[in-house]
């Protein structure tokens, strides 16, 4: 659009005002080739998903078009939604996304709020050390932590290991740093006469924060709700190295640990797996795209 | 708003009904109720973070049956490894080249969503993010469904052109092809949306003045948008960096290190070693060494964030 104003303005235009509005078609054909091939690029592995999920075990094995559902069925869906094991591990990764959403919101909301306002001693380093907590990945600590709950289990005699509520423990190290981060940045774009009203007024600090902060920074909320959600949702690595009875599985651990059973890959039942398992946070993302998009690119912008 | 904070305190103090209780006193002051906020925050992060990340050096130094202290033991033996030095050369060649890729389509493709009229923007976006909100663990899958040996779609449609069947995760060099593919995928759509949102705040009047200046496209692109992105474009590559070198899902499902350990990379490698193997010692030496270039990107990071919120 911008590239229209520019035409005009050139000293040429009168000249070159036709070319210059050809290459601008050109340039705006070319975009849409171009970014049609990339959206088949991305859209290529969660259609095929779909196509797969929809195929008997015959089909798949048969040599036919692998792009295309010649007899589609729904028993790789039956299938899956009446057998108890698969909504078990539904039903643990729904109670652990849900918990450790909570438990998120509960330590990093205050936590910002201190952060952000109430300056003390010491708390820039303790931000800047939230934001550096949030770059330590998991695969650097997933060792360590596995001993330190073998040992915690050792010595006080409750058996954390291979139960699904360990990770109501373990995945709020991936989710509080980076919440705590950008409510920070959220309270800290929060006007200052705001808060100073409501203290003259006589409200406490925790009336500050929940009658004020709180409803005003929403939609920061919600984003890091949603990034809550989606990462205790996606997560792959600690309730693999932390859960194994098939009973206490989240559901990515689940389809892979059950669904390929040695060498036999029952690859329909795996697709529609893999489809319900992408189904939440898709769906939260077709209907909450402006917040996702917003905690997405605040990590970096704001603060 | 400090004063305004602390003027109710100080009016109680002088006066001597009130003085009873000094630990109400003490909730009420601002330093406390702030402590007392963060204090779930910090436990957290002490007890869950801290303390592991400080035990790995101390497991790093232990022999397999955690019961002997052998120093850098542990170190020397990966040293003499070819595995370990083969793990070092993959994580690189992974991490590096999956970055400038995603980088680079993340630039390009960020540059035609901006291109075209505004009105489409969003559902274009709203399209490329997909891979970005798939569950990992799961998108692999269907990857590795793609890639299978004997019904592998891509090599299907590849017959038509008169491709052979392609050996995607059979074929050692094929394999390091196909986790760095897979990885680019995921990848690439949060390149996009951080350069889309940075591409948008460049001031229109920049692109106006170089225009009347003369300035082609490409000049347009290294002298206005390249500069004003560049905080933007530091920040996600490092970020993106941490994130790749420490990728754990995609590799372990696509091939699980193999063919023969040449997609290992230094997550897997110590998964395999320190939990399926249980020698937890060595897993944990083979996941310091994620340390360095972890650290080194971290530090990079936090000078750019601070330059950032300096500016603002």
């Amino acid at each position: 659009m911008s590239t229209v104003t520019i035409d005009k303005a050139a000293p040429t235009r009168n000249v070159k005002y036709g070319s210059m509005s050809r290459d601008r078609t050109w340039a705006l054909r070319w975009s849409y080739f171009f970014l049609t091939l990339f959206a088949i690029f991305s859209l290529v592995p969660p259609i095929y998903m779909l196509i797969t999920s929809l195929k008997s075990s015959a089909e798949i094995s048969a040599a036919t078009n692998p792009w295309w559902v010649f007899h589609p069925t729904l028993e790789n869906y039956v299938g899956l939604l009446t057998s108890n094991q698969f909504l078990r591990f539904f039903l643990n990764s729904a109670m652990v996304s849900i918990f450790v959403v909570t438990i998120t919101m509960l330590i990093s909301v205050p936590a910002a709020f201190a952060l952000a306002r109430m300056r003390f001693w010491g708390s820039t380093t303790l931000a800047t050390g939230v934001f550096l907590t949030y770059l330590i990945p998991d695969s650097l600590l997933f060792i360590p932590l596995f001993k330190v709950f073998a040992q915690f289990g050792e010595w006080t005699g409750i058996q954390l290991i291979n139960r699904w509520y360990v990770l109501l423990f373990i995945y709020p190290t991936l989710t509080v740093p980076f919440c705590t981060w950008i409510m920070i940045g959220y309270f800290a774009s929060i006007p200052k006469e705001l808060d100073e009203a409501a203290i003259i007024d006589g409200a406490s600090w925790f009336q500050t924060l929940t009658r004020i902060f709180i409803p005003v920074a929403l939609p920061g909320l919600i984003a890091a709700t949603i990034f809550a959600f989606t990462v205790s949702w996606a997560q792959f690595l600690y309730p693999l190295v932390f859960t194994t009875s098939t009973d206490q599985l989240v559901l990515p651990v689940g389809i892979i640990t059950t669904l390929i059973k040695g060498d036999v890959f029952n690859w329909g039942q795996i697709m529609t797996g893999a489809l319900l398992g992408a189904a939440p946070p898709l769906i939260i993302y077709a209907f909450l795209m402006d917040y996702y998009i917003a905690g997405l690119t605040a990590g970096a912008t704001k603060g | 708003m400090v004063d305004v904070a602390f003027q109710p305190n100080n009016v109680s103090a002088t006066q001597p009904m009130r003085k009873r209780s000094s630990l109400q006193k003490a909730l009420k002051r601002k330093s406390t109720a702030a402590f007392l906020m963060t204090l779930p925050l910090i436990i957290l992060i002490a007890l869950l973070v801290l303390y592991p990340a400080f035990y790995s050096i101390h497991l790093a130094t232990l022999n397999k049956s955690m019961q002997r202290f052998v120093g850098l033991g542990n170190f020397e033996f990966l040293f003499k490894r070819d595995t370990f030095w083969l793990v070092v050369k993959q994580s690189c060649i992974f991490a590096v080249s999956a970055v400038v890729f995603k980088a680079l389509i993340g630039f390009i493709v960020a540059h035609f969503v901006h291109n075209i009229p505004a009105k489409g923007q969003r559902k274009w976006r709203g399209m490329l993010l997909v891979p970005w909100v798939i569950p990992p663990a799961m998108s692999t899958l269907a990857w590795l469904w793609l890639f299978d040996p004997s019904y592998s779609a891509f090599n299907y449609t590849l017959s038509f052109f008169g491709i052979g069947p392609i050996p995607w995760t059979g074929d050692a060099d094929w394999a390091r092809f196909s986790v760095i593919l897979v990885n680019v995928w995921y990848g690439a759509p949060f390149f996009m949306i951080m350069y889309l949102a940075s591409l948008k705040s460049v001031p229109d009047q920049l692109y106006e003045a170089a225009a009347i200046d003369g300035a082609n496209w490409w000049q347009r692109i290294w002298y206005i948008t390249l500069p004003m992105m560049r905080n933007i474009i530091a920040i996600t590559t490092l970020f993106s960096l941490i994130v790749t070198f420490a990728n754990f899902d995609i590799v372990r499902i696509l091939t699980a290190g193999g063919p023969l350990d040449h997609t290992h990379i230094f997550a897997t490698w110590a998964f395999r070693i320190g939990i399926e193997g249980s020698d937890i010692p060595l897993g944990a030496s083979v996941s310091l060494f994620m340390v360095p270039i972890l650290a080194v990107a971290a530090i990079f990071i936090l000078r750019d964030v601070n330059k950032r919120g300096n500016e603002a």
